[in-house]
């Protein structure tokens, strides 16, 4: 009688202690960074362009990893949303709706986004190497809008799921077509899109195996879609690898503007999600 | 011989001792009493039960009756607490069992949900064989004996009339078996606990009719030994079945006595025009 | 007018539907060409002698993939041995225990533990974890180690694994309908025994999909791993041993290797390899869960 209740005391206070350690874990990441990181964080960092002798310790800044993740996920963003939105409004509005085509079709996104970035990069190169394009921002793209875009077309399905049935229904009744009936829902499910992107833009941005070969790695900024393009998240991996300890320190500030960048994202996520409450974890 | 707080083995070894070969519930019970006063209910600010005071009869059936949304299954969950695990729910007022305030501070959850069986609308056999789901009470308080739970088993899947059709494949998991004899077996895993009362909520509306009569019959054997509470939603089950009815309606007690009174003799006009079917 | 919008219409429900099946070949595609590429490794040297021998010497065109397939297992092993109990209490906490407010508060953190790129976790284990192992752990057992090991590529991976093994399991954990434990609490039993006896049995098959999706995104998991369990090609043989994963060999060694074509095949069987072991854990396990799904929501 008495050991049921030890035993119900003792697990629910692991049970406490053990979800206090999760969060515990991720106060501390940020922390780390932020401590290692916060010292050598300047203006210079993100506005300028790695000088001569900036991997010896001298002047400049990461501005050329800063500007091409933002390139390469920009441009991956518009592949991805002409590749995931007619797919989701397909299988939700013009499938029925226990159509096997559409389960199929969204099991294989399941798999896709199980796929990890390192071989998604493999692929890409081959890809490349056989089209005979050199690491570039546009091989970058490419191989970042194959990864974002499986986790775009679960996110934007479960939205489009949760809409109801009545707004198409209304408006197929009304007489319009099915392509004008998704232009409306389209605006209808905005909040919904806005985290879908948001979450995309997050992994895309953090990607390191992905755009290791496919992108390449430079100083500039990239002028046009053949040329490479630096990354923030191989800025850090690279600096890091230097011996020279001011070039590693810049590494922890890299990281620092790359963690604010993904809060960033991550709020803003949730606030688009909270309009769509759904009280899931 | 058992009072409210004896502890559970004690009682056990009794049953087995003597009392086994007499027949299966075979306990001197003494008076179960279960009355409510001033019982408000309130979930999520709004108010679904409205001071209920009740004097539940000993060793029979009372039956709640009333339109749906009334509030029955409300109170019935308030007899057992499961409303603790609604963290919407507030509950005021006094639920007496035994002499006790459940609802005091320092009566324990567990001992009050041992003296309630309750048998849900629909059967929902746990995760397990046919033997743990009857086992599965005992278990959990504390008994450990081979023996003993064996003995416990056969007697209560026979109580409740399943041991014959079940006896070859005991060990096989309780979701093969048909719905009614599912409901039957969550009745013998509720008895194995050793209830005061049962509760019933619909416990029969998810029923094919010749199983319904089954589980009638096993609440007339019931409240022999133990205080029955039933809510339901067909006039007629209580009138088959019941001694005592209670009317509810808009969370209210509209009018309460026995079977015969309560339904020639109403005295209030809502229960008159509940009777005569002008709402449901 | 009316002609132009029923064009419109078709033709867009083509372009879906293209789109659509388009997704579905992607997948062959990737695996297709990637054992395109690993063909000739494969016909030269055997599939069974590549996957079991030991011996890794690019220069002399030997390729034993078996140290890299060991490293990739154990240190998912050691991630996931770490991450379960403690995701298993947390979710269970959330689940059973916590009042919605706990649930909302809660919710930032595994979005952004999700949401943090694998080249942070990286960076903080490489600050954190290296040094703790190899100035307070690893000291009591062995002489001397770095830091960068097999230890700290586990729990790297296990603080990264956390964020998914939670939402699956809280979402497996909601699956179980509230009828089959609110009967194990009427019967008197406390909640942990409720958790014990009739949840956790019961989402038995949701645990484990769960965990062998975790472990397959361990299995894949790059940058992270890469820069803090020090990639030195030999069999692991202890937990503060340095050790070299599969996605580690190819990122490090991928496109400077084009001039030697069995090492470039040689890779591409690592992401081949990688690939499918995925798939199918991936397949296995959605399955699963999308079967725990149907049958409680539909």
């Amino acid at each position: 009688m008495k050991l049921k209740n030890i035993e119900e005391t003792f697990f629910k206070a692991l049970m406490i202690a053990s979800t206090l350690a999760i969060a515990g874990v991720l106060l501390m990441i940020i922390g780390t960074i932020v401590y290692k990181g916060l010292p050598s964080l300047t203006w210079d960092m993100v506005t300028k362009l790695p000088g001569g002798g900036f991997y010896l310790g001298k002047e400049g800044g990461v501005l050329n990893a800063i500007v091409g993740s933002i390139y390469i996920v920009a441009g991956s963003l518009v592949l991805s949303l002409f590749m995931s939105i007619p797919v989701v409004m397909y299988i939700n509005f013009y499938l029925p709706k226990k159509s096997w085509f559409a389960s199929v079709v969204r099991f294989s996104f399941d798999i896709l986004f199980g796929i990890p970035s390192i071989v998604y990069g493999a692929f890409g190169f081959a890809l490349m190497v056989y089209l005979g394009v050199r690491a570039s921002l546009m091989g970058g793209i490419i191989t970042i809008a194959m990864l974002i875009t499986p986790i775009m077309m679960r996110s934007l399905d479960e939205v489009a799921r949760l809409q109801s049935r009545d707004l198409p229904d209304a408006l197929l009744s009304l007489g319009a077509t099915k392509l004008e009936m998704i232009r409306v829902i389209t605006r209808q499910i905005m909040p919904g899109l806005m985290t879908a992107v948001l979450l995309a833009v997050g992994r895309g941005i953090g990607d390191a195996a992905t755009v290791l070969f496919t992108a390449g790695f430079t100083d500039n900024i990239p002028q046009s879609l053949n040329q490479p393009v630096a990354t923030l998240p191989l800025a850090i991996f690279f600096q890091l690898g230097s011996p020279v300890e001011e070039v590693q320190n810049r590494a922890y500030a890299s990281a620092v503007i790359l963690t604010v960048i993904i809060l960033l994202l991550s709020f803003s996520a949730r606030f688009f999600s909270s309009r769509y409450s759904k009280s899931k974890i | 011989m058992r009072t409210a707080n004896f502890p559970l083995e004690i009682t056990q070894e009794l049953l087995f001792s003597k009392a086994l070969h007499e027949g299966v519930i075979n306990r001197q019970t003494q008076n179960y009493s279960l009355q409510t006063d001033k019982l408000n209910v309130f979930i999520d600010n709004q108010h679904i039960l409205k001071d209920i005071d009740l004097r539940i009869p000993e060793k029979s059936i009372t039956c709640i009756i009333g339109p749906s949304g009334c509030g029955k299954s409300t109170l019935l969950k308030t007899f057992n607490r499961m409303h603790d695990e609604t963290p919407e729910v507030k509950v005021t007022g006094r639920v007496v069992v035994d002499g006790l305030n459940i609802y005091d501070s320092k009566t324990n959850v567990i001992d009050t949900r041992k003296k309630m069986g309750l048998l849900a609308q629909r059967p929902c056999p746990l995760p397990m064989s046919i033997y743990d789901n009857v086992a599965f009470g005992p278990k959990i308080h504390g008994l450990r004996k081979r023996k003993s739970l064996n003995q416990m088993v056969i007697q209560y899947l026979q109580y409740v009339g399943l041991w014959e059709e079940v006896k070859g494949r005991i060990r096989t998991p309780a979701s093969r078996l048909s719905i009614g004899q599912q409901q039957r077996l969550c009745l013998a895993r509720g008895l194995a606990v050793e209830p005061h009362f049962i509760l019933g909520d619909e416990a029969t509306s998810a029923l094919d009719p010749i199983s319904t009569k089954k589980i009638e019959e096993l609440f007339l054997k019931l409240k022999e030994k133990y205080t029955v509470v039933l809510v339901t939603h067909t006039l007629r089950q209580a009138r088959r079945i019941a001694d005592y009815v209670v009317f509810m309606y808009m969370g209210k007690v509209i009018e309460a006595g026995t079977t015969e009174q309560f339904f020639n003799h109403p005295t209030k006009q809502l229960t008159k025009e509940y009777l005569s079917g002008s709402f449901s | 007018m009316k002609q132009i919008r029923a064009i419109k219409e078709r033709t867009a429900r083509y372009v879906m539907l293209g789109l659509a099946i388009f997704a579905l070949v992607l997948l062959v595609v990737i695996g297709i060409s990637l054992l395109i590429k690993a063909l000739p490794i494969i016909r030269e040297k055997g599939m069974i002698t590549l996957l079991t021998s030991s011996d890794w010497r690019p220069l002399k065109n030997e390729f034993g993939f078996l140290p890299f397939i060991l490293s990739t297992l154990y240190v998912s092993l050691i991630a996931i041995a770490i991450a379960l109990p403690l995701s298993l209490l947390a979710s269970v906490y959330l689940n059973t225990y916590a009042s919605g407010k706990v649930r909302k508060m809660f919710q930032p953190f595994i979005d952004v533990l999700s949401g943090i790129p694998s080249v942070i976790y990286g960076v903080w284990g490489t600050l954190a974890i290296v040094p703790l192992i190899a100035n307070h752990i690893a000291p009591h057992f062995i002489e001397f180690s770095s830091g960068y090991s097999m230890l700290a590529g586990g729990v790297v991976l296990a603080v990264m694994i956390l964020p998914l093994l939670i939402s699956i399991l809280v979402e497996v954990f909601q699956s179980i309908p509230r009828e089959m434990t609110d009967a194990s609490l009427q019967l008197g039993a406390t909640k942990w025994q409720t958790v014990k006896q009739v949840l956790l049995r019961k989402s038995f098959p949701g645990i484990m999909a769960a965990v062998v999706l975790s472990v397959s995104r361990a299995f894949g998991e790059t940058i992270a791993v890469l820069m803090v369990c020090g990639n030195i090609t030999q069999m692991p043989s202890g937990l503060f041993d340095a050790c070299y994963p599969l996605p580690a060999l190819i990122a490090n060694n991928y496109g400077e290797m084009m001039s030697m074509p069995s090492y470039e095949s040689a890779l591409m069987l690592a992401a081949f390899l990688l690939f499918i072991i995925v798939l199918v854990f991936n397949a296995l396990s959605r399955l699963t869960l999308v079967q725990i799904e149907r049958r409680y929501h539909l």
